[in-house]
C-alpha cells in the first residue's frame, strides 16, 4: 500500500522543512520526502495531487474529551476519533474525566484497546492526578504511565489543594509525564458562568474573574519551580496568564523545571461579547470563559513569541439536552475538532496574525514536544500520519454535518476559509474533505 | 402604532419610540383602574399565562389584574403547583402551554437570559417579568411612568439608584430606560454590591450614598436581599443601615421636591427608614397602581391587533 | 393599499354647520324639557368639538352650563383583531358620574353604526345612565346595526365608494366644511 502526495507545500516544523515537495508513504510509514519523487515512487501508488495545498504532519490535539467510558450519549471513542479525522487530526489526547475516571492502569488500557478497535485516529490517554479526580490522594501515576498514559490531569475537577499539586508534580516527574493543569481557583470562580466583566454586568450573569485562572497559573508555576517538575497549563485564556508563563519560561531552564501551555481556537477568536451578541446562546458557555479582546490579542502574541507551545481544542462534546436549557443550567464546553483548522486559518493565518508555518507547528511539533510523543513529524521512518490542508477552501460551519455526536459550537453559520481535505493515519486515508472515508 | 418586537425582554434593546408609546398608552389606560366597573372588552378571547419560577406577589398579581381588566383570560403557573417540581425542562413546559393556545407568556425566572431563551422557543409573545439579575422591564417602565407623571418629564432629571446594584434587575432596567430618555442616572451602594464596568452603562457610581443623593430629583431605593450577608457581601444589616440606609438626614441633600421610590417589598429600617417610606415624598403605593397601567398598555400593544389588512 | 380620495362636492360650509348646530341645540332642550340631568359626550376625535359647541349653544339659549365629556372608544372596537395596526389609545375623560343622567352622544358621521355601538358599551362600563341619545353632523345611511340618531344636522345619501370628510376648526384648522370624496384606486 503506497501513497504519493505530490506537489504540495510541505511544512514539517520538527524537521525545519517548508518547501514544495512530494511525500511518499509506504507500509504505514513515511518512506521519503523530497522534490519530484520520480516514477519509481509512483509505481503502484495512489497519487494525490496536493498542488496549492499544505502537506503537514498529522495534527495532534492535546486536549480532547472523548467521553468514553460513561458519557457515550455525548461522544464516544468511535465518534470522537471520526470528528478528529474529519478535522485533520491524526492523534488526540483523551482527558480522564470520564465515568469511571481514568485513574488506574486498567482504565488506561481500556481506552487504548477501545481506540484500537473502534477508533480511526491515534488516542493517547491521560490519567487522573488524584483518585476519582477528588483532589485528595494521588492516583497510581506510575502504573498508568507504564500502561501508556502520556500525562496526568484532573481537568474538569482542578486540584485545589496546593500540597496535593506539589506532591503530584514531584511524583509525576519520576515517570516523565507532565501534570496538565486546568487553572481555576474554584471558590474565586464561584458560580460564575461567563467572564467577570462588562458583559456579565450587562447580562446579569455571574462572572468568573480572570484572577481565578491567573492565581492558579501563578501557583502552579511556583510549585513547578519548587519541585523541578513539568506542569502544562492547559487552555489558558487571559493576558496575565500569558505574562506569568512568559516570566516562568525565562526562569525555567536555569532553574531546572518545565512550564508549557496551550490555548484553544475559541479563546483565540471569540470574546465575551459573543454571549451578548448571540443572546445567551449556551454554546458560548465554556470554562475558562470567553474573555476580552485584550486577552485574545495577548494569546495571539503568546503564540508568535513562543510563550504558548500548542493550540489544543478542549473539544468538549455535550448532548443537546445538556445545552438546550437556561444559561446557568447549561454544561460548559465547545466542540472543537472539526472547526479548529478552519478557525485558525481564517481568523489567524489569512489575517496575517500568524504564519501558516507557525500554525502548523502549534498543531504538530508543539504538542508532540510537550508530551514527548513520537508524532508530529514527517521524518522518513516515522508513522505515516499526514494531513493535507487546503488553505483556500471556503466552507460554512454546519454542526448538523459534524462527525462528532455533539453539536455544541458557537461557530454555526461562520464562513471559514481553510480546511483539512485529507487525513492519513498510519498510511491509511481516514477522512477526505471533512468526511470520514 | 405597534411595538417593534413580539416580546418585551428588556429595555436595553427597546427603542425610545416604543418606550414612549408604552408610557403614553398607560397614561390613557390608567383611568380604567379607578372606574367602578374595571373592565374593558379589548382582549376578549386572548389567553395570557403567568409562569413564575420565583415567588412574587405584586408583579404576578399586577399582570393578572391587567389582563383581567382588559378581559383576557389569565392562567397562572407557579413552580410549587406545576410539573416544574418534577424536573420538567423549561422547553417542555413552554411547548405544553403553547399547544394549549396561550397568546402570551409572562415569565419570571431566577436565571438571567431565560426569557430570551423562551422567546426563541415560542411563537407566542413573551414578557419578561424579571430574569435573574438581568432585567425587569415592566418595573423599569412603571418607575419611569411614575416619575413622568409627577415631574412632567424624564429628560434632564437626576435619578439616584441606591442599594444592591449588583444583583438588581430593577437597577439595570431603570438605567437603560432612564438614560435613553435623557435622565442622568447615578448609582450608589457598598462596593461589593456594585458590579464591575457599571459606568459603561452610562451612569456614575458612588460608594457614598450622600454623593448620589445630592441634588437628586428622584431617589430609587432597591431592596436588599438579606441572604447576601451570608455570602460575605456585607457584614450586617446594622452596619448596612448605618452607612447605606436611606433616611431623612440623607434625603435632605436631595432637591426639595424629590421623589422617593422603592420597588418593594421593603426591609424597613434596613435600606429605607420607615418615616420616609411613608412620608410625603414617597411614591411607593402609587408605583403599584402605575404597574397595573403599564402592564395593561403592554398587553394592549402586543395582543390588541392582528395581522390581516382591513384597516378603515 | 394606495387609495386616493378625490373631492366630489362640498355639501356644507361653516354657516350651514353653525345653523344646524343651533337647530339641534333647540331640539335637545325641547325634547328633554330643559337641561336638567343632561351630559354631552363627544366621541374622539370630531365628536369632541361638536359636543363642546352644542354645550355652548345650549348655555347661550338656556343660560345653564351642561357638563361635557370625552369618550375614547378604541378599547371597545369590534375590528381590533382584524386591523394591521393598533390605533393609539387616548384617555376617556368624563367629568361627572353618568348614572341616572341623560347622555347626548355626539359624533361627526353616522355610517355603519359600529362606532356608536362601541360608544354605548364604553358608556355602560362607566355607569348606568337613564337615557342615551345620539346627535350627529351627518347621517350617510348604510347601517349595519339597529342604531339610529336622535338629532341629525344633515342626511346625505351616499354610495359605499364615497367618503364623507368633515373639517372642524378645532381639529383640522381652517374653516368648517363637509365634503363628499370618492375613492379612486391608483
Amino acid at each position: 500500500m503506497k501513497l504519493l502526495i505530490k506537489g504540495g507545500r510541505v511544512i514539517d516544523p520538527a524537521n525545519k522543512v517548508d518547501a514544495v515537495q512530494d511525500v511518499l508513504v509506504k507500509d504505514g510509514k513515511i518512506a521519503a520526502v523530497g522534490k519530484d519523487l520520480g516514477s519509481e515512487a509512483a509505481e503502484k501508488a495512489k497519487v494525490i495531487n496536493a498542488k496549492g495545498k499544505l502537506v503537514v504532519p498529522g495534527l495532534i490535539d492535546m486536549h480532547t474529551h472523548l467521553r468514553e467510558p460513561g458519557f457515550e450519549y455525548k461522544e464516544d471513542i468511535a465518534s470522537g476519533t471520526r470528528a478528529a479525522a474529519c478535522g485533520g487530526y491524526t492523534s488526540v489526547v483523551a482527558m480522564a474525566n470520564t465515568k469511571p475516571v481514568i485513574d488506574t492502569a486498567s482504565e488506561v488500557t481500556f481506552v487504548r484497546e477501545r481506540a484500537a478497535t473502534t477508533g480511526i485516529a491515534n488516542v493517547f490517554p491521560v490519567g487522573a492526578v488524584t483518585k476519582g479526580q477528588k483532589g485528595e490522594e494521588l492516583a497510581e501515576i506510575g502504573d498508568m504511565a507504564a500502561a501508556g498514559a502520556v500525562a496526568v490531569s484532573d481537568d474538569g475537577h482542578p486540584v485545589q489543594n496546593g500540597e496535593v499539586m506539589r506532591c503530584a508534580l514531584e511524583y509525576a516527574k519520576m515517570f516523565k509525564v507532565p501534570v496538565i493543569s486546568h487553572c481555576e481557583d474554584r471558590p474565586l470562580a464561584g458560580d460564575g458562568v461567563i467572564n467577570l466583566g462588562r458583559v456579565s454586568t450587562v447580562l446579569g450573569l455571574r462572572g468568573m474573574p480572570a484572577a481565578a485562572e491567573e492565581a492558579m497559573v501563578a501557583r502552579d508555576i511556583l510549585l513547578a519551580e519548587l519541585t523541578g517538575g513539568h506542569v502544562h497549563l492547559t487552555h489558558i485564556s487571559t493576558a496575565r496568564s500569558v505574562d506569568l508563563i512568559r516570566w516562568a519560561k525565562g526562569r525555567a531552564r536555569e532553574n531546572g523545571f518545565t512550564v508549557t501551555c496551550d490555548c484553544t481556537p475559541h479563546h483565540l477568536t471569540l470574546t465575551e461579547d459573543a454571549v451578548e451578541k448571540y443572546l445567551y446562546d449556551t454554546n458560548t458557555k465554556v470554562n475558562p470563559p470567553l474573555r476580552t479582546i485584550a486577552d485574545v490579542e495577548a494569546l495571539r502574541r503568546g503564540l508568535v513569541d513562543g510563550t504558548i507551545d500548542a493550540i489544543a481544542t478542549d473539544h468538549a462534546p455535550h448532548h443537546l439536552d445538556d445545552k438546550d436549557v437556561e444559561y446557568n443550567y447549561a454544561a460548559f464546553g465547545i466542540v472543537g475538532l472539526e472547526t479548529a483548522v478552519g478557525l485558525i486559518f481564517s481568523e489567524l493565518v489569512a489575517k496575517k496574525l500568524i504564519t501558516a508555518a507557525l500554525a502548523v507547528e502549534k498543531l504538530t511539533a508543539g504538542p508532540a514536544g510537550v508530551l514527548g510523543l513520537p508524532k508530529g513529524t514527517l521524518q522518513p521512518g516515522a508513522d505515516a500520519d499526514v494531513t493535507v490542508i487546503d488553505p483556500a477552501a471556503k466552507w460554512t460551519v454546519d454542526s448538523a454535518t459534524f462527525a462528532s455526536r455533539a453539536r455544541n459550537t458557537p461557530f454555526g453559520g461562520w464562513e471559514l476559509t481553510g480546511r483539512a481535505v485529507l487525513t492519513v493515519v498510519g498510511g491509511k486515508v481516514v477522512a477526505e474533505d471533512g468526511k470520514p472515508s | 402604532m405597534r411595538l417593534a418586537s413580539k416580546d418585551v425582554l428588556g429595555l436595553q434593546d427597546m427603542s425610545t419610540t416604543d418606550m414612549q408609546l408604552i408610557l403614553d398608552t398607560a397614561e390613557s389606560l390608567k383611568e380604567i383602574i379607578s372606574r367602578p366597573i374595571k373592565k374593558v372588552p379589548t382582549l376578549r378571547g386572548k389567553t395570557v399565562l403567568t409562569l413564575f419560577y420565583e415567588p412574587s406577589t405584586r408583579t404576578r398579581t399586577s399582570f393578572e389584574l391587567a389582563g383581567k381588566y382588559m378581559s383576557a383570560d389569565t392562567v397562572n403557573i407557579a413552580t410549587t403547583t406545576s410539573s416544574v417540581v418534577k424536573g420538567e425542562t423549561l422547553r417542555d413546559t413552554a411547548k405544553t402551554v403553547e399547544v394549549m393556545g396561550m397568546d402570551m407568556v409572562i415569565m419570571r425566572h431566577p436565571i438571567s437570559g431565560s426569557c430570551h431563551y423562551l422567546a426563541k422557543i415560542l411563537d407566542a409573545s413573551v414578557i419578561n417579568a424579571g430574569d435573574g439579575m438581568h432585567e425587569h422591564p415592566t418595573q423599569g417602565l412603571l418607575d419611569m411612568f411614575t416619575i413622568r407623571q409627577r415631574k412632567g418629564r424624564l429628560k434632564g432629571l437626576r435619578v439616584a439608584i441606591v442599594g444592591d446594584i449588583y444583583h438588581s434587575r430593577v437597577a439595570r432596567s431603570n438605567i437603560w430606560g432612564l438614560t435613553k430618555m435623557g435622565a442622568e442616572v447615578v448609582v450608589a451602594g457598598p462596593s461589593t454590591l456594585i458590579p464591575p464596568y457599571i459606568e459603561e452603562l452610562g451612569v456614575k457610581a458612588y460608594t457614598r450614598v450622600e454623593e448620589a443623593i445630592e441634588g437628586a430629583d428622584v431617589v430609587n431605593v432597591l431592596r436588599l436581599q438579606l441572604e447576601r450577608q451570608q455570602k460575605g457581601l456585607f457584614p450586617s444589616t446594622r452596619e448596612y443601615a448605618r452607612i447605606f440606609g436611606v433616611n431623612q438626614e440623607r434625603l435632605a441633600l436631595a432637591k426639595v421636591d424629590y421623589l422617593l421610590m422603592h420597588p418593594g417589598p421593603m426591609n424597613r429600617g434596613v435600606e429605607i427608614a420607615s418615616d420616609v417610606a411613608d412620608g410625603e415624598h414617597s411614591t411607593i403605593t402609587e408605583q403599584v397602581t402605575n404597574g397595573v397601567a403599564i402592564r395593561m398598555a403592554i398587553l394592549y400593544l402586543l395582543l390588541g391587533g392582528a395581522t390581516d389588512e382591513t384597516a378603515d | 393599499m394606495a387609495t386616493n380620495l378625490v373631492e366630489k362636492a362640498q355639501i356644507m360650509d361653516a354657516e350651514a354647520i353653525r345653523r344646524g348646530m343651533v337647530r339641534i341645540a333647540h331640539e335637545i332642550i325641547e325634547r328633554n324639557k330643559g337641561t336638567e340631568g343632561l351630559v354631552l359626550i363627544g366621541i374622539r376625535r370630531r365628536g369632541v368639538p361638536l359636543a363642546q359647541r352644542l354645550a355652548a349653544f345650549i348655555e347661550e339659549i338656556e343660560g345653564r352650563k351642561v357638563p361635557v365629556g370625552v369618550l375614547d372608544i378604541t378599547l371597545y372596537r369590534d375590528d381590533l383583531t382584524t386591523r394591521t395596526d393598533q390605533p393609539v389609545v387616548h384617555r376617556t375623560e368624563v367629568p361627572v358620574a353618568i348614572a341616572g343622567k341623560t347622555i347626548i352622544l355626539a359624533d361627526d358621521v353616522l355610517y355603519t353604526g359600529r362606532t356608536i355601538r362601541a360608544a354605548l358599551d364604553a358608556l355602560m362600563d362607566l355607569g348606568r345612565p337613564a337615557q342615551i341619545q345620539c346627535a350627529v353632523l351627518i347621517d350617510r345611511g348604510h347601517r349595519e346595526l339597529p342604531i339610529r340618531a336622535d338629532y341629525v344636522i344633515k342626511n346625505v345619501p351616499t354610495s359605499k365608494r364615497e367618503v364623507i370628510e368633515c373639517h372642524l376648526t378645532e381639529i383640522d384648522g381652517g374653516d368648517d366644511k363637509v365634503m363628499i370624496m370618492e375613492k379612486s384606486e391608483g
